[in-house]
């Protein structure tokens, strides 16, 4: 195994790729590692089968979803070190990288990293989130993507986001049974995101395409319930239907066997709290994010990040933002002139304009709702490893918990596998509320390494040199 | 809780072994998928209650789809690949993960 890199690449979706590209064409040894078998990252995910095996999908799938093609077949044909099924578990400030690919354990040296790791969905801790039958609405578009499976029987979507109404149209086409989707957007929503309608007409076809969906779900007759709160699942052992409130207060109950919850998504910052970078807070959209320059460099100078694990501003804009860090990583690595490097950003930059132009908008049209703890019944699951419930958080708080970390102690919250990735966003919230003071002075959990699980057998094969990093439940 | 929109015949595709079950899948189709497929309700039970769970995120985030996978426990369904023969069961409680020989 090759392990000394001028740039190694972590995730092969649209920011990798394109980082990838651009650093090895101008001369970087790069290599791209992903823990999926196959590049295209989320919104690619399997583009190559689909296109190959399944083209009757890949019509249902779309040409934005093509696109992920042309990406993957440039990406291809440059011929770069590339290895798939490979989970990035820690990286260091002198840019060390602890892997496992296929059960063992290895450590890999680049002089610079790009982490272009992406965006997860935002958890969406509501009654009954924890059923089976219950999945992330990206969750079951992955099933699509990457076996052709649709959800069985009488299927809601609800939550809110640009990916809701996508998912519901994709698997609608796909012949599932969309019974109807509960959207939290509002009039009022409506009319606060008008504000920014100039802005997007920069990117129209954004908008256009929002238009386009919302129709094609009418034409289906799939019946789309705005301003719905209090939405909880309902069943004892599985997901049996769904309870929500509509705007005039009233509750109702719809029959389910699979609800799809869906609240947008939020940057991977898993491997930037690892190296304890700094971040910072977007207010509208209520998520963390590293704070970089331009270039996508963090406060730990080794690491760029690019795409959406840096803040959400969508494929076609982490394409460019890829390619930026590229170009930096080039200049700092004795490739590229500054002059040049600035040269080559400028029709970058141009495009990433015009797709973030839509952002502000959706940012605050689509704004989570269902997930903001606040108004959880204590009853309700926040810590789906641990099982810790609203309840406990806030006794916790009650009893002097000042922050997440502290909640380890009180209540193992955070302390289970997942390391926080499903419980870290609505713990913050929920102390921040109950504390009544702003999320940042709350903080997130300190997150140690490795971040993804490495078995005991895989360290101790690997080279005696390699530090054995503490055991993820031992924080 | 899922269905394939296409049968894979045996000859193009993986058949694994899926808590007794036999089931035949396309060639990537991640575990955590083809135990949706082989009609589980629920992949794992958890430690702390002992309350059934299923995939949730299809992506390596949640760990609720740990499965016992050629008898090795807390496996990440949704991150391995089906290979041929493959034997996976059901999980139920463990909480130590990675604690695996
Ligand atoms: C489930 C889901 C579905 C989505 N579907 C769509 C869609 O249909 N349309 C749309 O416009 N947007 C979609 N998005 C939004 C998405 O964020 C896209 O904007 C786009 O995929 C972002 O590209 P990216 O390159 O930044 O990251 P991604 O495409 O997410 O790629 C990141 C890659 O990094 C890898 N990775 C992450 N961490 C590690 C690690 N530690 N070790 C190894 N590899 C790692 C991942 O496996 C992944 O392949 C989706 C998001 C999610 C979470
Ligand atoms: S389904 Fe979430 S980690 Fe596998």
């Amino acid at each position: 195994m090759k392990t000394e890199w001028d740039v190694v690449v972590i995730g092969a979706g649209p920011a990798g790729l394109t980082a990838a590209t651009e650093a090895a064409g101008l001369g970087l040894d790069t290599l791209v590692v992903d823990e999926q078998p196959a590049p295209g990252g989320q919104i690619y995910r399997s583009v190559e089968a689909v296109h190959t095996r399944r083209t009757k999908d890949a019509a249902l799938l779309g040409p934005d979803y093509g696109h992920g093609l042309d990406l993957v077949r440039r990406f291809r044909d440059a011929n770069i070190p590339y290895w798939p099924e490979t989970g990035v578990w820690q990286v260091t400030e002198d840019g060390e990288l602890g892997i496992t690919r296929a059960g063992e354990a290895g450590l890999l040296k680049a002089r610079r990293i790009i982490a272009a790791a992406g965006a997860q969905e935002r958890p969406v801790p509501i009654p009954g989130w924890t059923l089976p039958g219950v999945m992330g609405a990206g969750g079951a578009q992955v099933l699509f993507k990457s076996a052709g499976m649709i959800p069985r029987g009488r299927t809601v979507i609800a939550g809110t986001g640009p990916l809701v109404l996508l998912v519901a149209g994709q698997l609608s086409d796909a012949g599932a049974e969309i019974a109807a989707v509960l959207d939290t957007v509002t009039q009022a929503d409506y009319h606060m995101a008008a504000g920014h309608l100039f802005s997007a007409l920069k990117a129209s076809d954004y908008v256009l395409k929002g238009l386009a969906m919302m129709v094609k779900l009418r034409r289906r007759g799939i019946p789309v319930h705005a301003g719905v709160r209090a939405v909880s699942v309902t069943g004892s052992d599985r997901a049996a239907g769904v309870a929500y409130t509509d705007p005039k207060g009233t509750t109702h109950s719809l029959a389910a066997d699979t609800v799809l919850l869906h609240d947008g998504v939020v940057p991977s910052t898993q491997l930037t709290r690892q190296l304890d970078c700094t971040h910072g807070w977007h207010h509208t959209q209520r998520y963390w994010y590293p704070v970089t320059d331009a270039w996508g460099t963090t406060s730990c100078e080794t690491l760029a990040v690019a795409g959406d694990c840096a803040g959400i501003t969508g494929a076609k804009a982490a394409e460019a933002s890829g390619r930026l860090a590229a170009l930096d990583t080039a200049t700092r690595l004795g490739r590229l002139s500054a002059v040049n490097r600035e040269r080559r950003a400028m029709a970058l930059l141009a495009f990433q304009r015009r797709h973030t132009a839509v952002r502000p908008l959706l940012d605050q049209l689509y704004q989570p709702r269902l997930s903001l703890p606040a108004g959880t019944p204590d009853d309700t699951i926040l810590c789906r490893c641990e099982e810790v419930t609203a309840g406990a958080i806030r006794a916790a708080v009650a009893d002097g918990c000042l922050g997440p970390n502290q909640l380890k102690a009180f209540t193992r919250c955070g302390m289970g596998p997942c390391q926080g990735r499903m419980c870290g966003l609505s713990v913050a919230e929920l102390i921040a509320a109950e504390r009544r003071v702003p999320v940042m002075q709350v903080g997130y959990y300190r997150i140690r390494p490795p971040i993804k699980p490495v078995t005991l057998g895989a360290l101790a094969a690997m080279a005696p040199t390699a530090p054995a990093p503490p055991d993820p439940l031992d924080t | 809780m899922f269905r394939a929109r296409h049968d894979t015949p045996p000859e193009d595709g993986v058949t694994v072994t899926i808590d007794g079950h036999d089931v035949t899948v396309p060639p990537d189709t991640s575990v955590a998928a083809a135990a949706l497929l082989a009609g589980l309700d629920h992949v794992r039970t958890t430690p702390v209650s002992g309350t059934p769970r299923a995939p949730y995120c299809m992506m390596g985030i949640c760990f609720d789809c740990l499965m016992e996978i050629d008898g090795v426990p807390n496996r990440q369904a949704c991150l391995e690949i089906v290979r041929p023969g493959m034997t996976v069961r059901r999980q139920d409680g463990a909480r130590s993960l990675g604690a695996a020989p």
